[in-house]
């Protein structure tokens, strides 16, 4: 496993990019912690700080024609994929400017201009959809691939072990890609399996499967590229467990620590994972590699954080949408 | 004549498939059986000689990732056609069909459309008891952004299964092998029958009898019978139960004042209790006698041929039942 501080030779421009879309997911994340708080935020949010690296080194790897299809946990997905911030921001506040019109909230983003073709909190339930996306491709001929997102939670599922068979049969290009963060809501992983290398259940089906450092970056974007190329040539699919942690609990801003009324996880674990913060440990890389200096990383921070201020205010702009469009979208 | 051309239930569903196949690239079918006569009768044949293994797919048994795969070709762009030999089969489907499926639309705002159709196949009786038989209509009713065919006719069932591919929204397509050997004239070239457009089959002023697949040609059946006796009922074909056609309904009911709902589903929050909600709803004051339910009582389907026999409703208990009322 190679991790940061190898040498690579990837142009400044994608790495400042991969700095900058990591940077936009946790600042545009830890801006809702505040609006959750007062009260302005009420449907559920199932944070990503701290997972960054996985949504930004997968898509990086993609063309906005290809596919992704999320969970419950998306809003890194769906910016990574190129979804707007500003449609994001306003659908978590349910407004009709969001990118579901305030029909869906944070549990439901989609972009499929940019290939976000959606997102469910159903534990696994869109594994089979990108399963039928990456079929779409197969029978089209057209080269796209898909890229399923789901949690450790997801390998309890029956439907996911289905979904590989049939992907290893048809050789369908759709990248499994398990965010194993050790807890399925409230249920530490130790208690949901006795195999903890969730990697190792692609193989049975015959599917090339890796485990990789989930926090880092570069790790992820060379894994999703071999990933991506593989399945592109028409030797798909490809299982990748990326272990990572959130940073916050299972929903909204408590972090699920020991000793408070959500009592699950140890302080100690925490603090070990804010040392493994994947934008913490790029910066140090880039710092090392004299790829940005801190002045140009301070910049970054600060165009970032402007356009999470604006896509908030955007958000607050919007209109509710009308009650008497109630059932406007049942059907097309 | 073309227009007189015959053609069973089974092959004009095979019609409408090979023809909207060859219409569309983008239609395909996938389920388990396609290429098996035991899952699908003769619905299917020729399709994969023609069209070959990337849009005719036989499935391992994965109800719940084929259905799921259904769902996301259809978002990507497909429109799909995912059958189900047995719809008790389905349950296992139930979260690709009414979690994703049928909110998808809604949920996320209207952006993206899907053309899925779910096709599940009515194969009950000899003694096949209870987990091959059911029919889950009422069940897929139920639920907002579905919409549900159940042809009665040939044609019907061409036409139905030419709209559900057409539509933009997710259809659950339910036939009846009971039905598959019904033969009428279907015409040759492609049509639509329009989701949400009911049929009077057979007109009359005395009773209204609203029934639907399966249970049309038992009503059919039971009006042959009663016109000798000097009663006239009328037949009304639902043919879309979702969303149903309330106009037909009631405006059947108004003209007769008199209602026997027959239904192949279970009897407590079915189709026949939904018939007869709107009809009391909106055409109360048109009714002379009490709306009549016939459907399968409150009971899994029996073994035992002898059960069957009782447990299925046929055309003498729509004969009691009009007789009852008038």
């Amino acid at each position: 496993m190679r991790s940061l501080g190898g040498n690579v030779d990837y142009p400044k421009n994608l790495l400042v990019s991969f700095y900058r879309q990591m940077l936009r997911i946790r600042l545009c994340e830890e801006a809702f912690v505040e609006p959750i708080l007062a009260g302005e935020v009420h449907c559920p949010c199932h944070l990503y700080s701290g997972e960054e690296a996985v949504a930004v080194g997968v898509c990086a790897a993609l063309t906005e024609e290809d596919y992704v299809f999320g969970n419950h946990r998306s809003h890194g997905h769906y910016l990574a994929k190129g979804g707007s911030m500003q449609g994001m921001v306003a659908e978590i506040f349910c407004r009709e400017m969001g990118c579901s019109r305030g029909r869906g909230g944070s549990m439901h983003l989609i972009a499929p201009e940019v290939g976000m073709l959606g997102a469910a909190p159903i534990v696994a339930g869109t594994i089979s959809l990108t399963l039928g996306a990456a079929l779409a491709s197969t029978i089209r001929k057209d080269g796209r691939v898909a890229v399923t997102f789901f949690g450790d939670g997801a390998t309890g599922e029956g439907v996911l072990y289905e979904c590989m068979n049939f992907a290893a049969l048809k050789k369908l290009p759709i990248i499994f890609v398990c965010e194993n963060n050790y807890y399925a809501t409230h249920m530490p992983i130790r208690e949901c399996r006795v195999e903890r290398e969730i990697h190792e259940i692609a193989r049975p089906f015959g599917i090339e499967s890796r485990q990789i450092d989930g926090n880092d970056v570069l790790q992820v974007y060379d894994a999703g590229l071999q990933a991506v190329e593989k399945c592109r040539s028409g030797n798909g699919p490809v299982f990748l467990e990326c272990l990572t942690y959130r940073f916050r609990g299972h929903v909204g801003p408590d972090d699920n620590v020991q000793g408070s009324h959500t009592d699950i996880r140890p302080r100690e674990e925490i603090d070990l994972w804010r040392e493994k913060d994947p934008i913490k440990q790029f910066e140090n890389y880039l710092t090392v590699q004299r790829i940005m200096t801190q002045e140009e990383m301070n910049t970054a921070r600060e165009e970032v954080t402007r356009e999470v201020t604006d896509a908030h205010g955007f958000a607050r702009r919007s209109p509710s949408p009308r009650v008497e469009e109630l059932e406007r979208y049942v059907f097309a | 004549m073309s227009s007189h051309r015959k053609l069973s239930y089974s092959l004009a569903i095979n019609e409408a498939l090979h023809q909207m196949m060859a219409a569309d690239p983008s239609v395909f079918l996938i389920g388990q059986g396609v290429k098996s006569p035991w899952y699908v009768g003769d619905t299917a044949q020729g399709l994969l000689e023609r069209f070959g293994t990337d849009r005719v797919i036989d499935t391992p048994v994965s109800e719940n990732a084929m259905t799921g795969a259904a769902v996301g070709a259809a978002l990507a762009g497909m429109r799909t056609v995912v059958v189900h030999p047995r719809v008790d089969f389905m349950f296992y489907a139930f979260d690709p069909i009414i979690n994703e499926a049928a909110n998808w639309h809604y949920m996320n705002g209207g952006k993206l459309p899907v053309p899925v159709v779910f096709w599940g196949i009515i194969n009950r009786g000899g003694e096949q008891a209870a987990q091959h038989s059911q029919s889950l209509h009422g069940m897929f009713a139920h639920v907002p952004g579905l919409k549900v065919v159940m042809p009665a006719t040939p044609y019907d069932a061409k036409g139905l299964m030419i709209a559900a591919i057409r539509e933009p929204n997710p259809v659950v397509f339910i036939d009846d092998r009971w039905l598959y050997k019904l033969e009428e004239p279907v015409p040759e070239e492609i049509y639509e029958v329009e989701i949400g457009r009911g049929n009077v089959v057979r007109a009359g002023n005395d009773v209204t009898v609203v029934a639907s697949s399966f249970m049309v040609q038992e009503s059919i059946k039971a009006a042959e019978i009663l016109v000798k006796e000097g009663i006239n009922i009328e037949v009304v074909d639902l043919r879309t139960i979702k969303p149903l056609d309330e106009n037909l309904i009631l405006a059947s009911v108004q003209k007769t004042g008199r209602l026997v709902v027959v239904d192949g589903g279970w009897r407590t929050c079915g189709l026949a209790a939904e018939v007869s909600a709107l009809v009391s709803e909106r055409a109360f004051g048109a009714l002379k006698a009490p709306v009549v339910r016939i459907t399968l009582p409150d009971c899994p389907a029996p073994a035992s041929a002898i059960l069957e026999k009782s447990y299925y409703r046929t055309s003498a208990d729509i004969i009691r039942a009009v007789k009852g009322i008038i």
